[in-house]
């Protein structure tokens, strides 16, 4: 190992940092799975749909009918668990797996901030968060003053790598050149009070937004690093992530991104949240002796160093796949999703599918209503991988209910940032033959235009 | 440097910035700037389209009721005939008329209660032989309506004379006549909400929420493009949604002649509708059209206008009687059914993506 490495994984910091994220992070998963319960969708994604979208190799992930609700306490209370400290290496373990199970249920709901948490949850599990600010620290009347750097290095990482590849995919000439989808979502939210009929619909504004967004997610995690532009950074932050708020519906993503910048404060802005927190619970904890570590040490550290250089490498990899395909990424979806894609087209589609006995050419239409939520209709209309997952499905229902010779085509056209629709799916394949895989879909039809760029 | 009051006090406001934000009403603003003003849009609908489409068939349906009077004083073929004839009159006119399922229209189920088909006459007879039913149920929305009037007109009997006949019956006459008045109290009671209430919210509501007037106009006239007309009048009679054609599911059945017409009004005025013409004039006004070019989209508009004339084409082809059409050539109904369908994807999928509606359904976070 070079000395410069080796040094810097030995490099020690203030807790204090990592302490507050966890605690902050703790309560907005918390306060999010109570959201999703409240607003009814527990219910509504995941019990009524009678058929659920897995990802490839997932299929075994499903809902848990009534004891979905079950999951939604366990996560939500192992979140509370990972905010008080309490028990935290267990409780951010069940956190991680109980929200990973459930984003794996449907991938209808698939979001690019879920798979974020999810990944900083599984971060977190090597990561000492407890040393300071948790119930822990009273349990086993030990606290630790510092911790290694690289832990609290890996949480701004992992941030950096978010903002930076968001801002490395808008480096297309749909959204450079076109303005879009920006062109067509900004001019829809002309209620907005003030700006709405004012700014939205003007072309220099959908330019000036695709373009300050695109520098704001390349610029923002170095701006953050440094200690001279970091205040003004989180400015921009918090402006940047209040506006998408306001235009986009896009729950609570804005709130992490904003609560998860403070980490890169210094020690000493954390150290009077920790102040200011424990003077409010003094009377309660200051019976308890706490004998304060210089230092944590980690048992496994050779392991845990390796695990998470591997996931960081990993993760700078991955987003790069899509350039194993063949086909336009946007068209195609090949390797978009897990990629930090975020908000970059706008895509409908509408996918007829047709039942045909293979031997006699009768054939009828699918009223998608029968099988599929709306909400699910709507995204699988757009997406390969949904239409043949889809198209399995039905091929079975009808094979089940008696008919010969099943054979599943479909009619499928979709509209790409506000290009006119055009045939999708080639429908003279037989979608119940072909098999999901990691492969290029050759029952994709070609794009009509050419979309330049990263 | 910042200190964590600041930090907080930011955090505040900004909180309160959004929860002000997103309370915002469906009411737009009144004062549009040199944006595109979709109040414009709703009142020319309203005013111009919804409002003098229902009060046409209103007048239309109290002459439907005129004629059933008198045929029902003096049962006799000249005024069957004539009957007939308002019946057709009322039945074009509400081709105008059943996309607009909004407000009262929809509170009501008004056009289940109009237009379901085809009729049972299993539970036309049934009820014709109790005497006692109500016509509202939604169990007695295949039969009430203008395909339970086009049964009683021209399917009860074998022949015009045999029809006359019929109606010497106290209990049948009885029937046709509280289904052309329940008709004609339903289409009364939906003009009178537009008139003396809805239209006033209606034209308010050009918010881009989920309830909003614009948004579920919107989303109903694809839907009624799709349902009502693509699949109720072609589609399903032509066998695309099930095994088999079923030609006995054709609008008019019973008269057998009207289907082509019914169809032809239908998609006029679905073009109508969308290019903003009055109902009663030649005059146009804001419309989806004009709303799609403010937003730069000439190329879907011209692909649009190409697709609705390919489409009326396709019909003028199609026997007057969809019935023959479906067992005698039933090519020609799938061709007429693609063509509406290319009209349904310019509007469900390129129209909606334009305007980037708030759809009702869909509710969850997004990305």
């Amino acid at each position: 190992m070079p000395i410069t490495l080796r040094s810097y994984i030995n490099r020690k910091t203030n807790a204090a940092p990592l302490a507050v994220f966890r605690m902050l992070f703790g309560f907005m998963m918390c306060y999010g799975m109570i959201r999703f319960w409240y607003h009814g969708w527990i219910e509504t994604l995941y019990i009524q749909p009678k058929f659920h979208f897995s990802y490839y190799g997932f299929e075994w992930v499903k809902p848990l009918g009534n004891y979905t609700y079950l999951l939604f306490v366990i996560c939500g209370l192992s979140a509370f668990f990972v905010a008080l400290g309490l028990k935290y290496r267990m409780a951010i373990i069940i956190f991680f797996l109980s929200f990973t199970y459930i984003e794996l249920m449907d991938k209808t709901t698939y979001l690019n901030h879920y798979y974020f948490i999810s990944l900083m949850a599984f971060l977190m599990i090597f990561l000492p968060a407890n040393a300071q600010l948790s119930v822990d620290n009273l349990l086993r009347k030990k606290a630790y003053q510092n911790i290694p750097q690289w832990t609290i290095d890996s949480v701004k990482l992992l941030l950096g790598i978010v903002y930076f590849y968001a801002g490395l995919a808008k480096l297309n000439s749909d959204w450079l050149f076109r303005a879009m989808p920006l062109k067509i979502w900004l001019p829809s939210k002309y209620d907005l009070p003030l700006i709405g009929d004012t700014l939205m619909h003007q072309t220099w504004f959908q330019y000036a937004m695709s373009w300050s967004g695109m520098l704001y997610d390349l610029a923002i995690p170095f701006l953050l690093l440094y200690k001279r532009t970091r205040g003004f950074a989180f400015v921009l932050v918090v402006i940047f992530h209040v506006f998408t708020r306001v235009l986009f519906p896009i729950g609570m993503f804005p709130f992490v991104m904003i609560v998860s910048a403070l980490i890169f404060f210094d020690a000493s802005f954390h150290k009077k949240i920790i102040r200011f927190i424990k003077d409010i619970f003094q009377g309660f904890t200051s019976k308890i002796a706490i004998r304060t570590e210089p230092c944590y040490r980690y048992t496994f550290k050779k392991p845990i160093v390796l695990i998470i250089g591997l996931f960081f490498v990993f993760q700078l990899a991955f987003p790069f796949r899509y350039l194993l395909y063949p086909n336009e990424l946007f068209w195609t979806e090949e390797g978009y999703r897990f990629s930090w894609r975020v908000m970059l087209m706008e895509k409908m589609g509408m996918s007829t599918f047709k039942i045909v006995n293979g031997k006699t050419g009768d054939f009828f239409y699918v009223d998608n209503a029968d099988f599929l939520t709306p909400f699910q209709e709507k995204q699988m209309s757009f997406q390969p991988d949904f239409i043949l997952e889809y198209a399995h499905y039905l091929g079975d229902h009808f094979t089940s209910q008696g008919h010969k010779n099943v054979q599943v085509f479909v009619e499928s056209y979709v509209a790409l940032n506000g290009r006119l629709s055009q045939p999708y799916i080639d429908k003279t394949v037989d979608l119940y033959q072909e098999k999901e895989s990691f492969k290029p879909k050759h029952w994709i039809l070609p794009f009509n235009d050419d979309i330049k760029g990263l | 440097m910042f200190t964590l009051r600041k930090v907080v006090l930011a955090l505040i406001v900004v909180s309160l910035y959004t929860a002000c934000s997103s309370s915002s009403s469906d009411d737009g603003s009144s004062e549009n700037k040199d944006s595109y003003d979709r109040g414009d849009l709703l009142v020319n609908l309203a005013d111009n389209m919804i409002i003098p489409a229902y009060q046409d068939l209103n007048t239309s349906l109290k002459s439907l009721k005129a004629d059933k009077d008198a045929f029902v004083a003096s049962p006799d073929q000249a005024h069957l005939d004539a009957l007939r004839t308002s019946w057709l009159a009322s039945y074009k006119v509400w081709q105008s008329v059943e996309m607009f399922n909004i407000g009262k229209a929809e509170s009501l189920l008004y056009g289940f209660q109009m237009n379901v088909y085809p009729t049972s006459v299993q539970e036309v007879e049934a009820n014709i032989a109790s005497g006692s039913y109500d016509l509202t149920h939604p169990n007695n929305n295949d039969a009430v309506g203008f395909p339970a009037v086009d049964y009683l007109l021209f399917g009860v009997a074998a022949d015009d004379v045999a029809i006359v006949n019929v109606y010497n019956d106290a209990k049948y006459t009885k029937y046709l006549s509280d289904l052309i008045d329940q008709m004609q109290a339903l289409t009364e009671t939906v003009l009178n909400d537009w008139t003396s209430s809805y239209r006033d919210v209606f034209v308010s509501e050009t918010g881009n929420t989920a309830t909003s007037a614009l948004n579920k106009f919107t989303n109903d006239y694809v839907f009624y493009f799709e349902k009502g007309l693509r699949a109720n009048k072609i589609g399903i009679p032509a066998g695309n949604f099930s095994s088999t054609p079923l030609p006995e599911k054709v609008e008019g059945f019973y008269s057998k002649v009207y289907s082509k017409i019914l169809a032809l009004d239908a998609l006029n005025a679905s073009q109508n509708v969308f290019n903003g013409k009055a109902y009663a004039t030649s005059a146009t006004g804001e419309s989806f059209k004009t709303y799609l070019l403010f937003l730069d989209r000439q190329d879907l508009v011209t692909q649009l206008e190409t697709q609705f004339e390919e489409a009326r084409e396709k019909l003028n082809m199609l026997n007057d009687d969809f019935y023959t059409q479906v067992t005698t050539d039933n090519t020609k109904m799938t061709e007429a059914y693609d063509a509406l369908q290319k009209i349904v994807v310019l509007l469900k999928v390129d129209m909606l993506q334009a305007f980037n509606i708030s759809v009702d359904y869909v509710d969850a976070d997004g990305d």
